[in-house]
């Protein structure tokens, strides 16, 4: 059984744990620089404003404190992150992050009660340990763990926590519920398609058969319906898969604490990430950055760093991600750890057609920009009809000092001594000062 | 220089340990040990001693005097442990009226009450509250100048 673990609203969940006048009200996260919405509580969604919505249609309600916006804050959502993954690896030993705030964990050999119970365990201490609250979907195939997880989060009676079995009528009701663009991996494009030939729900997609599925549409169709079925096909790196993240990361042929050898690997990696980002038409806000040792070598020392560089803008340009991908090494990388792993991943991705350019935009910077978009281009034409890795950059120059529009961001509680949570005495429990009693 | 950018989430800090040798040294073993063989295994780390659960642990500062009485003063450091359940006797972090408080857990009477170390302060009874525990305080910095 795998199971997915997702922070609910979890940008604004991080700013919560420190500020209870968040609490209830509602919050939204902007980008710094275009100063768009990329993070809703509950209740901005529940007053219709949508993902991606410029900041400064909201600023009338945000003067009139109806609503509080505030700039992201991503060197707390990247502790946060990792403390939620902490949690999870005390129960696990198969966790991996799928984004900053979604993590698979493995229940491997538990029964049905087990690992009801397990769940229930992970929801309440991930809660307790860091302030998140997380909904957890457990199945035998990811496809299906992503929809648990729905119903977890979207059903009231399952309090956060679901469980499927691959049969049962439980997961049946599911499934004809579910429509088909909301299962793992379908596009709009494919749930037209689909609709034609009188697929509608996941139920539907389920009963098909396979192998027809193989024919006339993709090998990764076919994977999602015997996924659906049950059947567990998908790896986590899986190519082809519309991302809402893009992660790429592979394990060192042997252990190494070799700087070069880990730079090497990241600047691949990233490079790679960013070829994906393009093939897929999207730019990324934030790029993450980790490092494994091996938790099953007791002998040696353990250290699982992870890092969160923000992009100076939402960009599919390979040097800045390049970039920021290396500061963020050189920011956790420690001597004398023997790593067994290291990836980069892609963060709060938007569609390329619908970024506004920012109000900032010169036709300087335009100009810049189509530069970059037509190198970008060369490069990803050269790799594909030479092979992969024909063309790569080499080591940038520490990147020069952006400015970034922060005025809303909130300290950073977990990372900078100077701005942890200040705890007062209760004003209003103070006794007045003439008060006699002593 | 670093870039100001750069985010550092470290919930389980690299250990940075202080080497401490032993004072005593053993007498009447034959052969000539190594120096560096005291100081194998023998490193402090504040962070293993201070943080019990890092992922639950956070850092706050104290502002006021109302805690005076236990020893917690004005600018101190907390280290705040969420994965404890707090029983009467903790000093803890609490969210009481949308405001994030330090006080000590008591039980008079069977009722449970925040007190202050600081006679300035009524204790609270928890009942009358809209209260919210939000760690229980594992330990205090206290840093002088000098």
């Amino acid at each position: 059984m795998i199971g997915l673990v997702d922070c609910n609203n979890f940008y604004v969940s991080c700013e919560r744990v420190f500020q209870p006048r968040l609490e209830g009200v509602p919050v939204g996260v902007m980008s710094n620089n275009d100063g768009c919405v990329i993070a809703r509580s509950n209740e901005l969604k529940a007053l219709g404003v949508e993902m991606g919505a410029p900041a400064f249609e909201l600023q009338q309600w945000a003067r009139q404190g109806r609503i509080h916006l505030l700039s992201s804050n991503y060197e707390l959502y990247g502790d946060m992150s990792a403390r939620v993954r902490e949690v999870l690896e005390e129960f696990s030993a198969g966790v991996e992050p799928y984004s900053i705030d979604e993590m698979f964990v493995r229940f491997d050999g538990f029964d049905h009660p087990t690992t009801l119970a397990l769940s229930r365990t992970l929801h309440h201490k991930v809660r307790q340990f860091t302030g998140i609250p997380v909904c957890v979907g457990v199945a035998p195939t990811r496809t299906l763990a992503k929809l648990a997880n729905r119903a977890a989060k979207k059903l009231p009676g399952y309090h956060g926590v679901c469980v499927l079995t691959p049969e049962g009528n439980e997961t049946r009701g599911l499934l004809e519920r579910t429509a088909l663009g909301d299962v793992w991996g379908v596009g709009r494009r494919l749930v037209e398609r689909l609709a034609i030939q009188g697929i509608e729900s996941a139920w539907d997609l389920r009963q098909a058969d396979p192998k027809a599925i193989r024919r006339r549409y993709s090998v990764t169709l076919e994977r999602t319906v015997r996924e659906l079925q049950g059947t567990p096909c998908i790896e986590l790196n899986d190519a082809d898969r519309p991302r809402d993240r893009i992660m790429t990361s592979r394990s060192f042929g042997r252990l190494t604490s070799e700087l070069g050898e880990v730079q090497a690997a990241i600047r691949q990696h990233a490079q790679r990430s960013a070829e994906k980002l393009r093939a897929q038409d999207s730019y990324a806000r934030a790029v993450y950055v980790f490092l494994k040792t091996n938790r099953h070598r007791a002998d040696l020392a353990q250290y699982s760093p992870s890092v969160v560089v923000e992009l100076p803008e939402p960009t599919d340009d390979s040097r800045p991600i390049l970039a920021a991908a290396q500061q963020g090494l050189e920011a956790i990388y420690r001597r004398g750890y023997r790593f067994m792993k290291a990836g980069v991943m892609l963060l709060d991705l938007v569609d390329a057609n619908r970024q506004q350019l920012s109000l900032l935009d010169t036709p300087e910077r335009q100009a810049e920009h189509d530069k970059g978009r037509q190198l970008m281009a060369a490069l990803d034409e050269l790799n594909q009809k030479m092979g992969r890795g024909t063309v790569t950059l080499g080591r940038p120059t520490a990147g020069a000092a952006w400015h970034l529009r922060c005025a809303h961001r909130t300290p950073r509680f977990t990372t900078r001594w100077g701005e942890v949570l200040q705890v007062g005495e209760g004003h209003k429990l103070k006794r007045p000062d003439q008060w006699p009693g002593r | 220089m670093r870039d100001p950018k750069i985010h550092y989430p470290l919930p389980s800090p690299p250990l940075r340990p202080l080497p401490f040798p032993l004072t005593t040294i053993r007498a009447g073993i034959s052969g000539f040990p190594s120096p560096a063989e005291d100081y194998v295994g023998r490193t402090l780390d504040l962070n293993e001693r201070l943080v019990k659960r890092p992922s639950a642990t956070f850092f706050m500062s104290v502002k006021g005097d109302s805690m005076d009485g236990f020893g917690i003063q004005d600018g101190d450091t907390l280290v705040v442990d969420r994965s404890i359940d707090p029983r009467p006797g903790h000093i803890l972090v609490a969210l009481v009226d949308g405001e994030v408080i330090v006080k000590r857990y008591e039980k008079r009477h069977g009722r449970p009450l925040l007190c202050s170390g600081n006679p300035r302060y009524a204790p609270i009874p928890l009942t009358d509250l809209d209260c919210q525990v939000w760690g229980v305080v594992r330990s205090v910095i206290h840093e002088y100048p000098v």
